[in-house]
C-alpha cells in the first residue's frame, strides 16, 4: 500500500492546508501591526484556536501522509520481497539505479507526460466552453445544464473505464460499426492492439470523464470577473474575442492555472483506464501502474517503492513549477483576495 | 467573552473527534472479534458458480458440529487473488483455514513456509488416483504441499464442418500446422489466446513443453541461479507456430487482445474453426443456445480431441490448471482444517463439482459417476489431456516469468523465431536478478 499513498495524497498536501494557514495568519499579522500590546492576548487566543481547529487535521494530515512517505523512502533503500522476508537487504540507492537506467522507465514517463500534456490541454479547452456555456445560460436551464454537464465526473472512474473498453472492444464494441464510415476505422480494427489507438481510447475516456470538473473550477473564476470590464468593453467597441483575450482571460488566470494544476498532478497520476483497458500492454505502460506492478505484483516492496519516490518526486516538480515559474496563487483563486 | 467562549467551542472539537474515535474504535473491534465460533474455518475460495459454498456446506453438515466451513470469497482473475492471499500470509493472517491456490502460485508460497505441512496420512488419502500434473502441481520440493482439488486442461474443440472441408481427420491426433493450413484454407481464424496476459504464457508453455522443452530447467534455483529453457530449440518452434499465426492473420483481427471467453465468442461465430480451450466452452455455449442467444446447429457442430501437437511424432503436453487447496501455517484450526480439506476433494464432490460447475475433477475415479458422461460428453478427453499435461514452471519466482513471457512474447505478430526466445530469456533473467522493472 505504500506505493500508492504518496503519490495520491500530494494533491491534499501540497494544496489545502496552505490556504487555512495563510489566511488565519494574514488577519493575526494585520491586527498585531495596528497595536501589538493591546491585542496580543487576543491574538495568541486566536492562533491557539487556528492550532486547535486545524491541529486534528494537520495531526491526520502527518499520519496519512508524511508517515507512509517517510516509509516508502526508507523502504526503497533495501531490496525486499514480501515472500522473502528473511532476505532483506540494505543496498542503498540501488533501487534507484536500476528504475533511471531502464529503458521501461522512461518510456512509461514518456506515456505518463503524454496523456497528461494532451489531456488538460483538450479539458481546458472543452473546459472553458462548457463553462461559458453555463455561465451564460439561462436562468431556467441552468441546474439541469450543470447537472448534464457533471454527470461524467460523477461516475466512478473504473465504471466508465469499463463502459469505454466495451465500447470499443472489437468483440463487444459498437463503436466500429457506428463510426464504420470514417477512413480508418473498420470492424478488423482492434483498438487496444497498438499502442497509438489504445491511447486515444484512454485518453478520451479520461477527458469525457474529468472535463466537467476542469469546467466546474473555470466557471468559478468566471464568476470572478466584474460585469463592469466586460461592459466597459463593449461600450468601447470590443469584439466578442477582444473581450475575451483582454478582459476576462486576464482576469481569470488565476483560475485556469488552479484548474491546469490540479488536472495535470490528476492525470500524470492516471491508473484506472490504463489498468482496466490494456493492463499497461503494447507501448500503454504509465508510471503508476509501474509501481503497482513492483510492489503490488512482484511483492518487491523495495523497488516498488524507489519508483513510488520517483513519482512522488515527479509530481512535486509539477507543483514546484507551477507554484514557482507560472506563480499559481492558490489562496487567491478561492476568493480569498 | 467572545473569545473564550471560541475558545471553549474549539475545544469542544477534539472531545467530540475523540469520542467519535472511541465509538468507531469499538464497533470495529466488536465487528472483528464476535461471531466466532471455535470450530468454524474459514474458506478462501476463487469465484465460481456457487459450487464450493454448496461443498462447504455439505461439508460442514456432515462433520455432525465439529466444524463449519465459512467461505469468503477471493478477487476474480487468479493474479489478484494471489496478490492477495500473499499479502495476507506474509502479514501471519490467522484467518487463512483453507485457501483455494491456483498451482503455479503454490512454490512462492511454500517456499517461505506460509502453508501448513500436510499430514502423513492425509497424504495417503487424498493422493490416491489423482492424475499426475494435479500431482505435480500440488508439490514442492518434493513434499506434498497442497491437496489437488479440482484440475483444468485444454482440449482442442473444432467445428465439424470446418474439419471436414478441409480434410482433417480428427480421430487421428492433429498438429499446428495442420491446424494453421486448414484455417488458412477455409478462411477461417483459429481460437488462440493471443493477449499480453497469463493465457499467454499457458500457450507458450504448453507449446514449449509438447516440442520436449521446458520453460525453466532448473525450477528450484534462487533467483540468481534460474536458468530459462526458452533459448532452444523447442523455443524456437513455439515461437516459429506462435509468429506464423500473428503474422498471418490467422488468429483474426481480434488476436492480440484475445483472452480465454474472447476466444470463445470468435469460435462460436462464423469464423470460428479451431480452438484451444478450457471445458467452459461447453455449458456457456450450451447455455447459449438454451438461452436463445446461439442456433442450436452451432453446438451440433462442435468437436473435441486432445491438444494439438507441435511435430507430428510426439505427444502433446496441454496446459494444466485448476485449484488445489492449502491450509495458512498460521491457521490456529489445522486439524479441523485438514478434516474438512479431505471432506472437500471427496470422490463424490469432485463428481458433483463437474456437473454443477463445469470444472473436472484430478480424482480419476470421479470420472465414472454416470452423470459426468451425461453433462459432459467429452469427459473421457478431458481425463485423457489431465494424463498427459504438463504444468506451467513450479518455481517461486513464477510471477516475473510469467509477466516476463507475456510482455515479449505478445503481440503474437511481433514475435521473431530467430530473437523472440532469446531476448526474452535475457530479459527475463535480468528482472529476476533485480536488474530490470517488470
Amino acid at each position: 500500500m505504500t506505493s500508492a499513498i504518496p503519490a495520491r495524497t500530494t494533491t491534499a498536501a501540497s494544496a489545502e492546508p496552505g490556504p487555512h494557514l495563510d489566511t488565519g495568519e494574514d488577519k493575526g499579522n494585520g491586527r498585531t501591526g495596528k497595536a501589538p500590546k493591546q491585542y496580543s492576548e487576543r491574538v495568541r487566543a486566536e492562533r491557539r484556536l487556528g492550532w486547535i481547529l486545524a491541529g486534528p487535521a494537520f495531526v491526520i494530515m502527518l499520519l496519512v501522509t508524511l508517515y507512509p512517505i517517510l516509509q516508502a523512502i526508507y523502504e526503497s533503500l533495501f531490496r525486499f520481497r514480501l515472500t522473502a522476508p528473511g532476505e532483506r537487504e540494505f543496498i542503498g540507492l540501488g533501487n534507484y539505479a536500476v528504475i533511471l537506467t531502464d529503458p521501461v522507465w522512461w518510456s512509461g514517463l514518456w506515456t505518463t507526460v503524454l496523456i497528461t500534456v494532451v489531456t488538460v490541454l483538450v479539458e481546458l479547452v472543452l473546459g472553458f466552453a462548457l463553462a461559458l456555456v453555463m455561465h451564460k445560460a439561462l436562468k431556467s436551464v441552468r441546474g439541469l445544464l450543470r447537472t448534464a454537464i457533471l454527470v461524467p465526473y460523477g461516475i466512478i472512474t473504473v465504471v466508465s473505464a469499463f463502459a469505454w473498453f466495451y465500447a470499443f472492444d472489437i468483440n463487444s464494441g459498437y463503436i466500429n460499426n457506428w463510426f464504420g464510415w470514417l477512413p480508418g476505422i473498420d470492424q478488423d480494427l482492434n483498438w487496444f492492439a497498438q499502442g497509438p489507438t489504445a491511447l486515444f481510447v484512454i485518453m478520451a475516456s479520461e477527458i469525457w470523464k474529468t472535463t466537467p470538473f476542469i469546467s466546474l473550477l473555470l466557471l468559478a473564476g468566471l464568476a470572478q470577473v466584474p460585469d463592469e470590464l466586460t461592459e466597459a468593453a463593449k461600450v468601447d467597441g470590443a469584439t466578442w474575442w477582444e473581450q475575451m483575450r483582454k478582459v476576462i482571460i486576464p482576469n481569470m488566470k488565476a483560475a485556469i492555472m488552479v484548474a491546469v494544476l490540479f488536472r495535470a498532478l490528476d492525470a500524470f497520476r492516471i491508473f484506472d483506464n490504463v489498468f482496466i483497458m490494456t493492463n499497461g500492454a503494447y507501448g500503454t505502460e504509465v508510471l503508476s501502474l509501474l509501481a503497482y506492478r513492483q510492489s503490488i505484483s512482484r511483492l518487491e516492496i523495495g523497488l516498488g517503492s524507489a519508483v513510488s519516490v520517483l513519482l512522488f518526486i515527479c509530481v512535486l516538480l509539477i507543483c514546484f513549477v507551477a507554484i514557482k515559474l507560472f506563480k499559481v496563487d492558490l489562496a487567491g483563486s478561492q476568493g480569498g483576495k | 467573552m467572545r473569545i473564550r467562549r471560541l475558545t471553549h467551542r474549539g475545544m469542544g472539537r477534539p472531545r467530540v473527534a475523540v469520542l467519535t474515535g472511541l465509538v468507531v474504535g469499538t464497533l470495529a473491534l466488536s465487528a472483528c472479534g464476535g461471531g466466532e465460533a471455535d470450530n468454524a474455518l474459514t474458506w478462501y475460495i476463487n469465484p465460481d458458480d456457487g459450487g464450493q459454498a454448496t461443498i462447504a456446506q455439505q461439508c460442514s453438515d456432515a462433520s455432525g458440529g465439529r466444524y463449519t466451513i465459512e467461505t469468503s470469497l477471493l478477487p476474480s482473475d487468479a493474479a489478484s487473488q494471489r496478490e492477495q492471499l500473499a499479502r495476507r500470509l506474509a502479514a501471519g493472517d490467522k484467518s487463512l483455514d483453507i485457501m483455494s491456490l491456483d498451482p503455479p502460485f503454490i512454490p512462492e508460497l511454500a517456499e517461505p513456509g506460509f502453508l501448513a505441512p500436510i499430514p502423513e496420512d492425509v497424504v495417503e488419502r487424498t493422493t490416491e488416483n489423482v492424475v499426475e500434473g494435479a500431482l505435480a502441481g500440488a508439490t514442492w520440493k518434493d513434499e506434498l504441499v497442497t491437496v489437488p482439488f479440482w484440475a483444468n486442461t485444454q482440449i482442442l474443440w473444432y467445428r465439424t464442418s470446418v474439419a471436414e472441408a478441409a480434410g482433417l481427420d480428427m480421430t487421428q491426433p492433429v498438429t499446428w500446422d495442420q491446424l494453421m493450413e486448414a484455417a488458412e484454407s477455409q478462411d477461417k481464424a483459429l481460437g488462440v489466446q493471443g493477449a499480453q496476459a497469463e493465457s499467454m504464457t499457458v500457450w507458450v508453455n504448453a507449446l514449449v513443453e509438447s516440442a520436449g522443452g521446458s520453460i525453466i530447467v532448473d525450477p528450484e534455483a534462487t533467483a540468481d541461479e534460474i536458468e530459462l529453457g526458452l533459448d532452444s530449440e523447442a523455443g524456437t518452434e513455439a515461437a516459429r507456430i506462435i509468429s506464423t499465426i500473428g503474422r498471418e492473420g490467422l488468429g483474426g483481427p481480434s488476436l492480440p487482445t484475445q483472452n480465454e471467453n474472447a476466444s470463445l465468442i470468435g469460435f462460436q461465430g462464423d469464423s470460428g474453426s479451431f480452438m484451444v480451450n478450457y471445458p467452459f466452452v461447453w455449458p456457456a455455449t450450451s447455455g447459449a443456445v438454451e438461452a436463445g442467444t446461439l442456433d442450436q446447429e452451432v453446438l451440433d457442430d462442435i468437436g473435441w480431441a486432445v491438444f494439438p501437437r507441435v511435430t507430428e511424432d510426439q505427444e502433446s503436453a496441454p496446459p494444466l490448471g485448476g485449484i488445489n487447496l492449502g491450509v495458512g501455517a498460521e491457521s490456529e484450526k489445522q486439524d479441523l482444517a485438514f478434516e474438512a480439506v479431505e471432506c472437500i476433494v471427496s470422490v463424490e464432490n469432485q463428481a458433483e463439482y463437474f456437473v454443477t460447475n463445469g470444472n473436472p475433477p484430478s480424482n480419476t475415479e470421479a470420472y465414472e459417476d454416470p452423470r459426468i458422461e451425461e453433462s459432459f460428453p467429452m469427459a473421457t478427453t478431458i481425463r485423457d489431456s489431465l494424463q498427459i499435461a504438463a504444468p506451467r514452471p513450479q518455481t517461486p519466482f513464477y510471477n516475473e516469468v510469467s509477466t516476463g513471457i507475456q510482455q515479449t512474447w505478445a503481440p503474437p505478430s511481433a514475435v521473431d523465431p530467430d530473437t523472440t526466445p532469446g531476448s526474452s530469456s535475457t530479459f527475463i533473467t535480468q528482472v529476476l536478478r533485480g536488474e530490470r522493472l517488470l
